[in-house]
């Protein structure tokens, strides 16, 4: 770890002001920041803790939170940037209206873990590329300019969507998933007092030539808080592939909030994990599956939407057919008889 | 940086670099060698502790973010004189062989089992309604972030279930 | 005085049945279990005298060449740096395994990447971590092959290695059904839970060195060649090691560096190796290319074995993965050959990895074996039975006791074996298929010079002393229980003192020898010290009972430290192997029987149960004995489904050099498993009829597993691990031929 000048602050307003300065990183579960800065990966000169302050409140919202206009009905959800992810997961409203969320998050990480890891923080994983972590490599994420050595290297756990020749990195995160197919929106405070609200659709940035960049977090800026419109959907799956039982990344992910009426999809929202630089989701695959009966066909063709402009990088390329055979048997599932409503 | 740890329910003042972790404090600096050190990037769980009664990755917390909260490592837990419950548990069901990766696990399980007992769900539970019950998948699937490389997992789970069945007899 | 004993032949006296204590075998409790369970036992890390500096070491960026220029300066002048260590007699890698020669010195050539170079020792360890990163040496590169199926990768063919009998050809040509087939095992880590660390302070010239080691005596050698010093200025101490697996054998770089850096700056060192160290540095089990030829008549019989393996080492190195090792004895066949290569790349040191071998040959061996039982059409386990040998080939040896078909048969008894569909996809829950595998397991059985100390005290207790090791093996009990039992006193009146070289020269921990040798030495002193007891007595030693403290012979009953005369009572045990070992072939058995279901899917495999039965000896403590038969049992699931160092193709350096990416089984891999061991009398080995088991378990562990899958779902993966890309590809294959 490079030295760093650390400061606690009691308010958001001091956090703001004190991650005014050039190098300056907000610090609250640490789980992923105290990773990487002890492989010196990330250098902050000025750590800013925010564990303290007051925004690890769950609370239920008016429908109007103006996030997204789904046609369900009641209240949204207001998740505090600070909440662990052990007791979003566990929070009663979110088991209840939003158990896509909650299975998502009992799928990642460690029971330790998601005790110390923040809803804001998960949302600001970076990627577990191996070339990444490993200073002694390339990486045009982590030094711009430098090359990208998963390319020609070993990148099994690599993206097949989404990606450049600049990078090739997903994101690791199973929240940020289930988030992105409920439509969530981010509250961001910037230093000065602004307050913005951006869906999550918009928030990650494909890496392109500027790797480096992930977010549209602008200097100094924090998120407060998630916010959640009522589902769309009440048949919610979260299914995570991964090479072992537990406390392994996603290969492939699937998050999906369906509707039903009368033997039909009324409702698709599916955002995957695994197989891009950020949760991926796509509108072609979901308005082909609206309106339609289920069947091994119309999965098939959504996987075929889903999946057109997917490339292997070579040991990745099983992700392709993966991707495909999860998405069809976690469709079927959701569209089941016996899917619980 | 001045800072003052309560571990165990004595307060240590201690001079630390700011990039001193919780897991070097409690054991360089406060000198309590039990909370081990197996990786150092919260992927083994050995050094498991609790904070405010959850339990956390101490390598992977600053400890000068700790000012004022209540830590327990494995040597408040019980003495070899006076062994918790899961402690000699652990003894009687050979829940462990080389040691290494043991204060994390029975730190994790003492809180684990808290975490059952306030119904929070697992990745394996068939339904997030609860009741969270300990059986075997629920034990390993939450205790899985903590790594044995003896792989004593099966007398690991033997022993929580010793302790969870004699919670549940005296409830 | 000393009692000694070499191994010459059978010991038939059988002394310890007629012991009347009733400890040994039973299943008594770690002595050290409070310690451990309280994070009172103290490890290498755990001792923090005071004024100790910390060192880290820094580690080659280039996978070959040398450091032609340090750039130590700047690093010097950082916040709480004291030393770069830059001694010539750093050493690039561990030292073999159970042999006393040191590593190569001269780390300023490189021949690995992530080799030490340099060691930077600080005030603190945070301050060392950081200025060894800053460490920014220049090389001169070299080119290097790193790939160990570079066609340019020189290759050995160590004559000792390679076996030829009959003309395996001709069987082939004439037989009525041949797999031809080849597999592939991936390069692995021990990954104890504790990483490798030495603490080092000098008084004077003599060096204390706590470390992370499984043979002391081994160490002491090989660290006072690589110090060039005399090995009597050095003690090592170890009394509790966080896990070995092989890893730990030899001294590690950080060994010899921590000891140079204490002398150099006149203060106790301790260097703890980071994880990424512990992964890309210290060692690893060699992958392996293995091919397997099998020829047998349509009634499952034998007729040739080929058994070809390509492992790899750096250049120089003498170990080679012994994929072969019980290929030698395991099965009859009249026409044999054995081909073994060691390709000599640029990557981490290969050495011993827990049952280095039977782990990869006979678990690829047993997977063969599945295949011809299918092409035969023949019940897999009654493959085995027709194949078992009445001595062992080639050699004609007398098996000291060969209990494969004992454990074949009972294990699929106790497992419900004739419940398996013989056919492929054949069950199906939900999205899952379900299958069954088997495999037989053996491991050979081998036995070190060992000696012990046993103090018998008047009043009635003892003291055991060796500079032997407890690595989670359970050394202090059954040590515990042997004097225990023979010295007729309850287990807390004795004491286990272990891992130190003041102490008399054990055999150490490593291929499951250590609680027979130097169980053996601790049982030969005792062995002296009843014998002295019978003489006070005025009794035969055979006709000497001890009890609870007390001597029983005839109607006379008194306490011992009467006997004694008050006065304390001391002898050795020292153990030789001897001839014992050529005249007959000592080995371990067992069967495994796995139970998986492979999602239809996404190919990913869960095991849902998992059953071994194994024959070892007399057990010395039932269970630990179980608890290292379940470990083996799990490093064979994640040899099968999880496990693979990854190295890089261009420059060899380990990809995966993390316990999030290097998958070790966690707690969910692993449904309850059952173990049986049967009782087995085998008088060669050892007077205790005791014999290894830490490495028995994993042994063919894999093979049941994959052998399941295939049953489960008809794809057969011939690659370790069985990740689900591989099993995915094998469904989509088996899909599109479906399809026409």
């Amino acid at each position: 770890m490079t030295p760093f000048e650390y400061i606690r602050a009691g308010s958001c307003d001091e956090a703001l002001a004190a991650a005014g300065a050039p190098g300056s990183a907000f610090i609250a579960g640490g789980t992923n920041l105290l990773d990487l800065m002890k492989h010196e990966v990330m250098t902050p000169a000025r750590l800013v803790d925010i564990s303290r302050l007051d925004l690890a409140g769950i609370a239920p919202t008016d429908a109007g939170t103006g996030a997204g206009t789904g046609a369900g009905t009641g209240a949204g959800l207001r998740i505090g940037a600070l909440v662990p992810n052990s007791e979003l997961a566990a929070d009663p409203l979110v088991r209840r209206r939003w158990p896509l969320l909650s299975r998502a998050l009992l799928a990642g990480a460690s029971g330790q873990l998601r005790n110390k890891a923040t809803t804001g923080g998960n949302l600001l994983q970076r990627t577990r590329c191996y070339y990444f972590y490993d200073t002694a490599m390339p990486c045009n994420k982590r030094q711009p300019g430098s090359g990208c050595a998963a390319r020609e290297g070993f990148n099994r756990i690599h993206a097949i969507l989404g990606a450049s020749d600049a990078c090739i990195a997903t994101h690791p995160s199973d929240m940020a998933v289930a988030l992105r197919a409920l439509s969530a929106e981010v509250e961001l405070l910037a230093p000065g007092g602004g307050r913005r609200q951006v869906p999550l659709a918009g928030f990650y940035r494909l890496p392109g030539e500027t790797p480096q960049i992930e977010t549209v977090l602008e200097p100094g800026e924090m998120i407060a808080a998630v916010l959640l419109p009522p589902p769309e959907g009440d048949r919610q799956i979260y299914r995570k592939v991964r090479d072992r039982a537990s406390y392994a990344f996603a290969l492939v992910s699937v998050a999906a909030c369906l509707r039903m009426e009368a033997g039909r999809i009324a409702a698709a929202a599916l955002a995957f994990g695994g197989l891009a630089p950020m949760p991926w989701r796509s509108a072609k695959v979901e308005a082909a599956l609206i309106g339609e009966a289920p069947s091994p066909a119309l999965f098939d063709h959504a996987a075929d939407l889903l999946l057109a402009e997917a490339r292997g990088q070579g040991h990745n390329d099983f992700k392709i057919p993966l991707a495909r055979r999860t998405l069809a048997a976690v469709l079927a599932e959701a569209c089941s008889e016996e899917m619980p409503a | 940086m001045h800072v003052t740890l309560k571990i165990n329910d004595s307060a240590h003042d201690l001079t630390l670099d700011p990039r001193t972790t919780l897991l070097d404090a409690i054991r360089l600096h406060a000198g309590l060698t039990g909370t081990k050190k197996g990786c150092d990037h919260g992927q083994c769980g050995a050094c498991t502790v609790l904070v405010n009664g959850r339990r956390i990755n101490a390598c992977l917390s600053l400890a000068v973010m700790h000012e004022g909260d209540e830590i327990t490592t494995i040597e408040g837990l019980g003495s070899p004189d006076a062994l918790s419950p899961l402690q000699a548990a652990f003894v009687e069901t050979d829940g462990f062989q080389c040691g290494y990766c043991t204060p994390g696990q029975i730190c994790s399980a003492t809180a684990m089992l808290e975490e059952i007992r306030a119904g929070w769900p697992s990745h394996v539970s068939a339904s997030l309604d609860g009741p969270a019950l300990p059986t075997e998948a629920e034990i390993a699937e939450r205790m899985s972030g903590n790594l044995c490389r003896c792989s004593a997992y099966p007398n690991i789970v033997a022993a929580i279930r010793l302790v969870a069945a004699a919670r549940e007899d005296a409830a | 005085m000393t009692r000694h004993l070499k191994l010459d032949g059978p010991d038939t006296s059988r002394r310890l049945d007629g012991m009347a204590q009733g400890v040994l075998g039973r299943g008594e409790p770690r002595p050290e279990g409070a310690l451990k369970v309280t994070g009172r036992a103290l490890y290498t890390g755990d001792r923090q005298p005071a004024g100790a500096a910390h060192g880290a070491l820094v580690r080659a960026t280039i996978t070959r060449g040398r450091v032609t220029a340090l750039n130590a300066a700047p690093v010097l002048a950082m916040p709480g740096v004291l030393a770069v260590i830059d001694d010539p007699r750093l050493v690039r890698h561990s030292g073999p395994g159970g042999q006393p020669n040191p590593p190569e010195a001269d780390a300023r050539s490189v021949v690995y990447h992530g080799q030490p170079v340099a060691l930077v020792v600080a005030e603190t360890p945070e301050q060392a971590r950081h200025a060894a990163r800053a460490l920014r040496p220049d090389y001169a590169p070299e080119d290097a092959v790193t790939d160990p199926e570079d066609p340019r990768a020189p290759v050995d063919l160590p004559e000792k290695k390679q076996a030829s009998t009959g003309d395996l050809d001709s069987a082939i040509e004439t037989a009525d059904v041949v797999i031809d087939r080849s597999y592939r095992t991936a390069s692995m880590s021990a990954a104890a839970m504790e990483p490798h660390a030495t603490l080092a302070e000098w008084e004077g010239d003599r060096l204390t060195l706590h470390g992370t080691l499984q043979m002391l005596a081994v160490a002491r050698a090989q660290l006072a060649a690589a110090l060039q010093i005399g090995e009597d200025r050095i003690r090592i101490l170890a009394p509790h090691v966080g896990g070995g697996f092989g890893s730990k054998l030899g001294i590690t770089p950080e060994t010899v560096a921590a000891a140079i850096a204490a002398r150099q700056i006149g203060r106790p060192v301790y260097v703890v190796c980071a994880r990424p160290e512990a992964l890309e540095m210290v060692s690893r089990r060699s992958e392996t290319l293995q091919r397997i030829r099998l020829a047998a008549d349509e009634s499952g019989r034998l007729t040739g074995i080929g058994h070809e393996s390509l492992v790899s080492n750096l250049p120089g190195q003498s170990f080679s993965e012994p994929v072969q090792q019980a290929t030698h004895f395991t099965y009859e066949a009249a026409h044999r050959r054995i081909v073994h290569r060691v390709a000599r790349v640029h990557r981490m040191m290969a050495g011993p990895v827990r049952a280095p071998g039977e782990a990869v040959g006979a678990t690829v061996f047993e997977c063969a074996m599945d295949e011809l039982a299918d092409r035969l059409g023949l019940c897999p386990v009654a493959l085995r039975l027709r194949n078992i040998p009445k001595a062992e080939p080639v050699s004609g040896r007398p098996y000291s006791s060969n209990m494969l078909a004992a454990c074949l048969t009972e294990g699929a008894r106790r497992f419900g074996w004739d419940e398996r569909h013989a056919a492929p996809r054949a069950r199906r829950e939900g999205e899952w298929w379900i299958g069954m595998g088997m495999a037989s397991a053996v491991r050979v059985n081998l036995v070190m010079e060992a000696k012990a100390r046993v103090t018998l005290h008047p009043e009635a207790t003892a003291l055991v002393e060796t500079d032997m090791t407890d690595i989670g093996t359970g050394s202090y009990a059954v040590l515990t229980q042997i004097a225990a039992e023979l010295l007729g006193l309850p287990m807390q009146a004795v004491a286990t003192v272990l891992g130190d070289t003041e102490l008399p020269k054990s055999s150490g921990s490593g291929g499951s020898f250590g609680a027979a040798s130097t169980g053996t030495a601790v049982y030969l002193a005792c062995m002296e010290l009843r014998s002295r007891l019978a003489e006070a007595m005025g009794c035969p030693e055979p006709d000497l009972t001890l009890k609870d403290g007390h001597a029983i012979h005839a109607n006379t009953r008194r306490p011992i430290g009467e006997l004694m005369g008050r006065a304390l009572m001391q002898a050795e045990g020292h153990v030789t192997p001897g001839d014992a070992t050529g005249k007959v072939r000592q080995a371990t058995w067992g069967a495994h029987f796995a139970e998986v279901a492979v999602n239809a899917a996404t190919g990913e495999t869960r095991l849902r149960r998992m059953q071994g039965t194994f024959a070892a000896g007399r057990i010395l403590n039932a269970q630990t004995a179980r608890s290292q038969l379940l470990g083996g049992m799990i490093w064979g699931i994640g040899m099968a489904l999880t496990e693979e160092l990854v190295h890089d193709a261009r420059d060899g350096h380990v990809v995966n050099r993390d316990l999030a990416e290097y998958h070790l089984p966690v707690n969910a891999d692993v449904p309850a498993l059952e173990v049986h061991l049967l009782e087995e009398t085998d008088d060669w080995a050892t007077p205790m009829q005791a014999k290894g088991i830490g490495e028995l378990g994993i042994c063919g562990a894999g093979a049941a597993i994959l052998n399941a899958i295939h049953n489960a779902c008809g794809v057969r993966v011939r690659s370790f691990p069985a990740t689900l890309d591989k099993v995915l590809a094998g469904l989509e294959q088996a899909e599109a031929e479906a399809a026409g």
